[in-house]
Formats: structure tokens, C-alpha cells, sequence
């Protein structure tokens, strides 16, 4: 059984089906991709999947246990992360304080009305190690809403690190990134793997083909391809799709 | 908040303003005010910050607070008029009743953000007011409780006696004194940065696992607890109690103090909401009935020119864009 597996989803807005039938598994340790046109339903399977949207049927599995339906806290707090395509920061707050937040220590001490705030020894310790790993490290007194968009893009990744997840998705990452931003977080996710499981939906075909252990198309809600990227380069709809553009 | 930096529990600006309040009874009346403005400017400062809690500091738009205070200074004649004539046990009282009463709403509204939220604060605030008004037999209805005594402050061996208006000026500013250090401590906890968090980005707050109603619900009882304590107060302070500080009108007082004095931006700011807000009721209202009109006209000019608020004048902006961030 893969560490993540939806079954079956299907979701509709009103009379407007956005995703139909469904399933995907990903493995521990690996790259699951997933791409496919705008509009498709990629980023509302994954809010299906993180418990922002309860799915009208169908099943979610984490670690052998149906999350289906429960709350973004809930499910957070099991050891799924995500970030947002539309970015989602604690914006008056500073870099630092942005990732202080979302350790899980600072969680657990959430009941203490007069203590300090990040107070526990570890949590500037591991705040700065995590802004490290996102090339933030020289960023942490400033003010989030001051960075600049690629370095806003690094940060939204470290706030879906803090909380230490064993699962990691990451909603178009390099959106709106120029090539040297995209680069710069290639590089980071290829970092990444192996020590997180990922989930990656991407439109840079560069990017997924050359990470991903594994790559599902979706279209118009459906998932109407998977496989490795090599058996997707000669899948007949990758190649005739201008997603296939790369491949 | 910058990296890890601690915050000190005791500031300059604290006990600045905590000693230059305990001057006040030295000079009030040489200004030609009343000592008992005195008191009700340290009651309403009290409720102001208590207030800021839920406005300020975790963004949550309540606009029927005037019910707590009200609540608590019902709870604090009740208490004393039927059960034990305690100071003690009838400010418990009165802290009790508000915070049952904000553990009630916030049962209902915790989910709710925004104006869905202003709408069922406005709307709770109604229900208590109507009910403050209609139990005659309990509140006394529009004639109010009256004959509530200023009752001694007992310290095991000594006993303070409150019925004068200084005397019970320093009492009520001890109990200022003990709420601000509380609050400030709070809003530099993890408790407080974490309603913080919540006032920014609530769902962001959620998917790094906050269960973020259980804050929402925990500051509005804390919050009308605290205000309750004032309404208990206040109930002391004027002998009686009435249902009008329950009313629309007053609940919307406390908004205008607190975003006058600039508790948007400031800790403090309430604090000097309140000292201006019941100035011009004075001052202005020495000259003219219709002060209400005068303090609206300003109200609405500092919204257009310092809509931060007045609080916006003592602090620095916030830090600016890094420069090698334009690239
Ligand atoms: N909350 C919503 N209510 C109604 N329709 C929605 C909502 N969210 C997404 N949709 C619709 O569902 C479809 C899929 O959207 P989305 O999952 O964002 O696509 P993708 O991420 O693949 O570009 C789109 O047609 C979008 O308009
Ligand atoms: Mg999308």
C-alpha cells in the first residue's frame, strides 16, 4: 500500500463536475508529479486531499488510515504539508516568524497565554535551519510582504516544511518565476526529495520530467495518464498535448 | 517580531503611563475636571484594551462587547444585592457571568469570519440587551439596579474603604494595572502570536494544523471576561446598573475608542481611545448637546488622515522593503 492513496474522488461545484473518478497513490520517498491544462481540477484534488473540500464520494488514505473529510488542522497535524499556488503567507509577520509559527513546538505550547513566544530553545535553532534550506537564511528580519516574489515563493515552501511533514505537496511552485528562479527552486526540490515524500503539480514540463519518479495527467477531472516520464514521453495524448511540447 | 527576540514583561512606556495615572487625582480638579472622570476614564481603558483583544490583536470584528460589560455589571450587583456583599466574590461574579455569556456567543460564532461574524456579535449583543430590558423583575428593566454599594476592599488585615472617588481611583487603577501587564504578556505569548497568525491568514493558520476556531472561541471568553471585570466596575463606580451600556450604541463606543486611540497599530493605543473619547464627552459636551456630532466629525477626519489612529503617532513604521529587493 502507498504511503497516499485517493480512490474514486469525485467532486462537483453545483452542477459542474470538477473531478470524476479519481485515484492516485503516492509512494514514500518519491516525486509524484501531476500536470495538465488550467482548469482541470489539479488544485482542487489537492484540496480535496489536504481537507479543505470534502469530496462528494470517494476515499483518502494517509499510512493505512481513511483521512477522508477531516479538517486542514487535522490532517496537518498527521504530517501533511502543502503550499499554495496563490500565495499564503503570515504577511505583517517576518520571514523568521512566518516558519516560527508552524513548528510543531510552538504548536504544542499554543495554550500559554504568558510565556515568550518562541521561547523554546529549539525553535530559533530549527526557524534558521529551515530558512537555510530555502536559501532565506540572510532574510530572516524582514517583513514577509516586503520580499520579493521568488523569495515569497522559497518562504511558502518553508512554512509547509515547519510543521516537519512526511508528505510534502507543493502547488506550482515555479509559478511566475523567471528562469533563474525556477533553477533555484529545482534545485531546492531535488534537495528535497528522499528526505520528504513529495507531490508536485507543475506546468513546467522541464522541471516535473527531469525530478518526477512519477507522473499522472489530469483533464477536464479525470486522470487520463500515468507513468514514469519515459513511458510519458511516447504516451500518445503527452505527445500530440502541447504539454508534450518538452518530451 | 524579529528573530527570537524576547519581550520584556515590564516597558518604559508601561510605567510611564501606569505613574503618570497615579498623578492624575493630584491635578484633576486644578484642570477644572472631577475626580470621578478619573475613574471612569480607568474603567473604559480597562474595557478598551480588554476589548482590543478580539479587534486588534486577533482581527475578530465584534461589535456587541457592550453585552459583557453590561453582563458584568449585572453579575456584580446580583451577586452582591442577592448572595454575598464581597468585593471580591462580586467583581468573581462579574468576570463569571461575561465570560459564561462570551462562551455562549462564542459556541455560535467561531466558525464564522468577517461580517458574518460582525452580523452575529451585533446580533447576540441585541438578544442580551432585549433580555437586560425585559427581565424586570431581575435587572430592575430600564429603571436599572440600583442601590449597589461601593463595597470595601479587604486585604486580610487591612480594609480599604472605595466610597470615595480617589480612594476607589486607586483601586481601579491597580486592577488596570494588573489587566495591562496581562494582556501584554498574553499578546507576546504563543497564545497571542498565534491569534496573531490567525488575524493574517486564517487558513494558513489551519493547514499548519492551528485549530483555529478553538482560539477564536478561547479570546472572545477571555476578552468579555475582562470586560465584564470593567462592567463590574462600572456598576461600582455609579451605584447602579443599566441596560444602556448593553445597547448598540454603547457596544459601538468601545469600537471608536479603541480604533481612535489606534489599537490597530499600537498596544496602548485603547488606553488613549478611552482618555480622548470621554474627554470630548467633557469638553465638548460643556458646550453643546450634540457633542456626539462634533466627536463623529473628528472621528471621520482622523479615519481620512491617520486612519491607524491616534496610537499611530508614538510608534515607527514598520520596517521598510529590503533595498537589494527590488532586483
Ligand atoms: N471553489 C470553487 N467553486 C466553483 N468552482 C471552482 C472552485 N474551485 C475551482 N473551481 C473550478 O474547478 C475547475 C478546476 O479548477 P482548478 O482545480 O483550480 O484547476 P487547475 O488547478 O487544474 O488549474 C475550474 O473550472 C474552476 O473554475
Ligand atoms: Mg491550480
Amino acid at each position: 500500500m502507498a504511503l497516499f492513496e485517493a480512490h474514486q474522488l469525485h467532486l462537483r461545484f453545483g452542477d459542474r463536475v470538477v473531478l470524476e473518478d479519481v485515484s492516485l497513490a503516492f509512494e514514500a520517498g518519491r516525486l509524484s508529479g501531476i500536470m495538465g491544462p488550467n482548469g482541470a481540477g489539479k488544485t482542487t484534488c489537492f484540496n480535496v486531499l489536504t481537507g479543505r473540500y470534502r469530496p462528494d464520494r470517494g476515499r483518502v488514505m494517509f499510512d493505512g488510515a481513511d483521512i477522508t473529510g477531516r479538517s486542514p488542522q487535522a490532517i496537518a497535524r498527521l504530517g501533511i504539508a502543502r503550499s499554495f499556488q496563490l500565495m499564503n503567507l503570515f504577511d505583517e509577520f517576518t520571514v523568521f516568524e512566518n516558519v516560527a509559527i508552524a513548528l510543531p513546538q510552538t504548536r504544542r505550547r499554543g495554550a500559554d497565554p504568558i510565556g515568550q513566544a518562541y521561547g523554546d530553545a529549539t525553535v530559533v535553532e530549527e526557524a534558521h535551519e529551515l530558512l537555510d534550506t530555502v536559501g532565506l537564511g540572510a532574510r530572516a528580519d524582514h517583513i514577509a510582504k516586503a520580499l520579493p516574489y521568488g523569495e515569497r515563493r522559497a518562504l511558502e515552501i518553508a512554512v509547509a516544511l515547519a510543521s516537519r511533514p512526511k508528505l510534502l505537496f507543493l502547488d506550482e511552485p515555479t509559478a511566475g518565476l523567471g528562469s533563474d528562479g525556477r533553477a533555484r527552486l529545482a534545485e531546492l526540490v531535488r534537495r528535497l526529495k528522499g528526505q520528504v515524500t513529495l507531490v508536485v503539480i507543475e506546468h513546467d514540463m522541464e522541471f516535473l520530467f527531469s525530478l518526477a519518479d512519477t507522473i499522472s495527467v489530469i483533464h477536464w477531472g479525470q486522470v487520463i495518464a500515468r507513468g514514469s516520464p519515459d513511458e510519458l514521453r511516447t504516451n500518445p495524448w503527452v505527445k500530440n498535448s502541447n504539454l508534450g511540447k518538452l518530451a | 517580531m524579529r528573530t527570537g527576540r524576547t519581550v520584556p514583561t515590564l516597558t518604559p512606556a508601561m510605567i510611564a503611563i501606569w505613574l503618570a495615572f497615579a498623578t492624575v487625582p493630584l491635578w484633576i480638579e486644578k484642570v477644572g475636571l472631577y475626580q470621578y472622570l478619573g475613574v471612569e476614564i480607568l474603567i473604559f481603558a480597562t474595557y478598551a484594551l480588554a476589548y482590543n483583544l478580539v479587534l486588534g490583536h486577533s482581527g475578530l470584528p465584534s461589535f456587541g462587547h457592550g453585552a459583557f460589560f453590561g453582563l458584568g455589571a449585572y453579575g456584580f450587583g446580583l451577586a452582591q444585592l442577592n448572595l454575598v456583599p464581597d468585593l471580591w466574590f462580586c467583581l468573581a461574579a462579574a468576570v463569571v457571568v461575561a465570560s459564561v455569556g462570551g462562551a455562549l456567543v462564542a459556541a455560535f460564532i467561531s466558525h464564522r469570519r468577517g461580517i458574518y461574524y460582525s452580523l452575529l456579535t451585533i446580533a447576540f449583543g441585541q438578544v442580551f440587551w432585549f433580555i437586560a430590558i425585559k427581565s424586570h423583575a431581575i435587572t430592575g428593566g430600564e429603571d436599572g439596579l440600583l442601590k449597589i454599594a461601593r463595597l470595601p476592599a479587604r486585604f486580610g488585615v487591612a480594609t480599604f474603604d472605595l466610597t470615595h472617588n480617589i480612594s476607589l481611583f486607586y483601586f481601579v487603577l491597580a486592577i488596570f494595572v494588573v489587566v495591562s501587564l496581562l494582556l501584554w504578556r498574553l499578546v507576546h505569548s504563543p497564545f497571542g502570536r498565534i491569534l496573531k497568525a490567525i488575524k493574517q491568514n486564517e487558513t494558513r493558520a489551519r493547514f499548519v494544523g492551528y485549530d483555529v476556531w478553538r482560539f477564536k472561541a478561547a479570546v472572545l471568553v477571555l476578552s468579555a471576561g475582562l470586560s465584564g471585570l470593567a462592567g463590574g466596575l462600572f456598576a461600582m463606580a455609579q451605584s447602579s446598573a443599566f441596560p444602556d451600556v448593553m445597547s448598540l450604541h454603547y457596544s459601538g463606543y468601545i469600537v471608536m475608542m479603541t480604533l481612535v486611540g489606534g489599537g490597530l497599530v499600537t498596544f496602548w493605543g485603547p488606553v488613549l481611545g478611552a482618555i480622548v473619547f470621554l474627554l470630548a464627552r467633557d469638553v465638548i459636551g460643556a458646550v453643546t448637546t450634540g457633542w456626539m456630532l462634533w466627536f463623529g466629525l473628528l472621528f471621520v477626519a482622523l479615519v481620512i488622515h491617520k486612519p491607524e489612529g491616534l496610537g499611530g503617532m508614538f510608534i515607527r513604521p514598520a520596517r521598510p522593503a529590503p533595498a537589494d529587493a527590488k532586483k
